[in-house]
């Protein structure tokens, strides 16, 4: 009676008494859902153009900040080093469509994913080669991002927003509308959807799909290095920033894996519920509690809408 | 029932032709030494039995598939293989035994995809709305929504294509490929599964398209009637090899042809 009275009822108790607390961690869970709905984007946006489950996506996230962070190192002034950088991320898609998906074209898609596999650890191990595998520090003061933070008063007590984490919520809102016109609006934009729809179809009216791909993969590299970014200034950039890849999944499996609503929500549903059952329910269950909550967060929406929130319904004829 | 030679077209220009064309999937042999040509704005029908390489024979024009051996010479210009991408840009457009549409997109999306190459504008304009790339939009939807009204497909513009019925989506089909405005238009079995009423509002489009357009028609069909009644000229095929090749009415009375249909005993 006493166990559920704690897990049933008296963090609601306390949520109640205490809102401001409350808004505080609601605050960080949609910071950190905010991130994990870019790393998702960067997920969807491959997926929906290729129907590859991009397994890199996490380390290139990682090599984007690297990359970032190693040529300022090197002396090269913050927003050169960030138009390079740019140009780096480009040649990688250029490169992954060349070396990896072209020749690979038609294979079954278990193929394409095990050859992400593949590019995961060359980018590891070229982006050790390159700037060492040691943690950096990003150069968030260079790129003029903000720091210190703003005091909200609000229920009698305040809620701390760090400057840095309103800038990422910002940042992403503009990325995903950007992308939203992209998709929905160009040319470009329809070839893509047409691509992910159908690739004979696409061939047929003339949409080539090495260019298509290139500029996928260069979308989610973009996105890629918004997150590394936005992360590595939130703890630092190295290699075990990967794993947060991992991280992404649950958002998919919520979201949808074609959907960028989906990936948007799915991340913030993610985010405020890691951050609420950590708060509120880790001292029940174990400090534990975020490394899996995530996983299940994710089954139960599984079980009731297995196409994810946003996940394109396959209404056919048959 | 159209004249049985068109005097223009039996003396008109050749826009494509292949000479000894040869396809071969590991020992399979899908198309055997095959030859003919398709002449500026004329009607050409593909038929033959199931299996007789129909297919494979599009699939070869618009370069999804590569012959091993043989010569593809369209518009003046010979290559060994076609690529789907280059074979649009020239002017090729088709539709699919199975309908392959954009699933997801609506019946005017689908439509102005058709529309891919024929726009120019960087993406940047695109996203802003605004300037030359609106004016541009709007200039390729009017010529979209002239396909739709001649296709009468109207009330379904809006509605995403794999809600349609399939003789719709086949004519959303069409309308992609009208929309590329093709010189050569290759349709695979446009009346597949349809009703007679469809069968008859398809064989009015694909002679509109002819007579008003000047759209150069290859068609597979598997209805002799339609095949009898649209095309100018006929090619036969049979297990990969071509058996006919002439007007209607002398490949109805080939012996090989009435053979490979009804059956003979080797």
């Amino acid at each position: 009676m006493d166990l559920a009275y704690k897990i049933f009822l008296d963090p609601f108790v306390q949520m109640g008494t205490a809102p401001d607390l409350l808004m505080q961690t609601l605050w960080e869970g949609l910071v950190a859902g905010v991130l994990y709905s870019l790393i998702a984007l960067g997920f969807v946006l491959i997926f929906k153009a290729s129907g590859v489950f991009n397994f890199a996506q996490g380390i290139m996230v990682v090599f984007a900040a690297l990359t970032l962070v190693g040529l300022y190192e090197h002396g090269v002034p913050a927003f050169l080093a960030l138009a390079i950088t740019v140009g780096v991320m480009f040649g990688l898609a250029f490169a992954v469509e060349r070396l990896v998906l072209r020749p690979l074209v038609n294979q079954p898609e278990i193929i394409l994913f095990m050859a992400t596999f593949g590019l995961t650890y060359f980018l590891i191990g070229f982006g050790e080669l390159v700037f060492g595998g040691e943690p950096k520090v990003m150069i968030s003061d260079q790129l003029l991002l903000p720091s210190g933070a703003y005091r909200v008063n609000m229920f009698g007590g305040f809620v701390q927003m760090q400057k840095i984490d309103v800038a990422a919520a910002i940042i992403a809102s503009l990325m995903v509308a950007a992308l939203a016109v992209f998709f929905q609006k160009t040319r470009i934009g329809r070839a893509l959807r047409a691509v992910a729809d159908s690739h004979r179809a696409a061939l047929s009216v003339g949409i080539s799909l090495e260019y298509i791909w290139v500029i996928v993969w260069f979308a989610a590299g973009i996105v890629a290095l918004a997150t590394g970014i936005m992360w590595g200034a939130r703890s630092n950039v190295s290699f075990a920033l990967e794993i947060i890849a991992l991280k992404a999944l649950p958002v998919l499996i919520l979201g949808g894996f074609t959907s960028i609503p989906g990936a948007i929500i799915g991340g913030i549903i993610i985010g405020v519920g890691e951050k609420l059952g950590e708060f509120y329910w880790g001292p029940l269950l174990g400090s534990g509690i975020e490394t899996w909550l995530a996983y299940v967060i994710a089954m139960v929406f599984l079980l009731f809408r297995p196409q994810g929130l946003f996940g394109e319904r396959i209404i056919e004829r048959i | 029932m159209r004249a049985p030679t068109d005097p223009d077209v039996a003396a008109g220009e050749v826009l494509l032709s292949l000479e000894n064309v040869s396809l071969s999937f590991g020992g399979v042999k899908a198309i055997s030494d095959v030859s003919f040509d398709i002449r500026k704005s004329e009607i050409r029908a593909i038929i033959g039995p199931n299996g007789a390489g129909k297919t494979s024979m599009l699939n070869v024009i618009n370069g999804f598939y590569h012959p091993q051996r043989g010569r593809i010479t369209f518009k003046g210009e010979t290559r060994a293989e076609m690529r789907p991408y280059r074979a649009a840009h020239g002017g090729i457009a088709r539709t699919f035994q199975n309908v392959a549409l954009f699933r997801g997109m609506t019946a005017l999306d689908n439509i102005m995809a058709g529309r891919t190459l024929k726009m120019q504008r960087g993406f940047l304009w695109q996203m802003l709305r605004y300037g030359p790339a609106m004016a541009e939009e709007v200039e390729h939807r009017h010529r979209v929504e002239e396909i739709i009204d001649f296709l009468k497909i109207q009330e379904i513009r809006r509605v995403p294509v794999g809600r349609l019925p399939y003789g719709l989506q086949k004519r959303v089909e069409l309308g992609r490929a009208l929309a590329m405005e093709p010189e050569l238009l290759l349709l695979d079995e446009p009346m597949a599964g349809m009703n007679l009423e469809e069968k008859e509002d398809m064989s009015r489009f694909i002679l509109d398209v002819n007579d008003h357009y000047g759209t150069t028609i290859a068609l597979i069909e598997h209805d002799m009637g339609v095949v009898m009644d649209l095309s100018d000229r006929v090619v036969v095929l049979d297990h990969g090899i071509k058996i006919a090749d002439g007007t209607p009415d002398e490949v109805k009375s080939d012996q090989a042809v009435i053979d490979a249909y009804l059956g003979v005993a080797h």
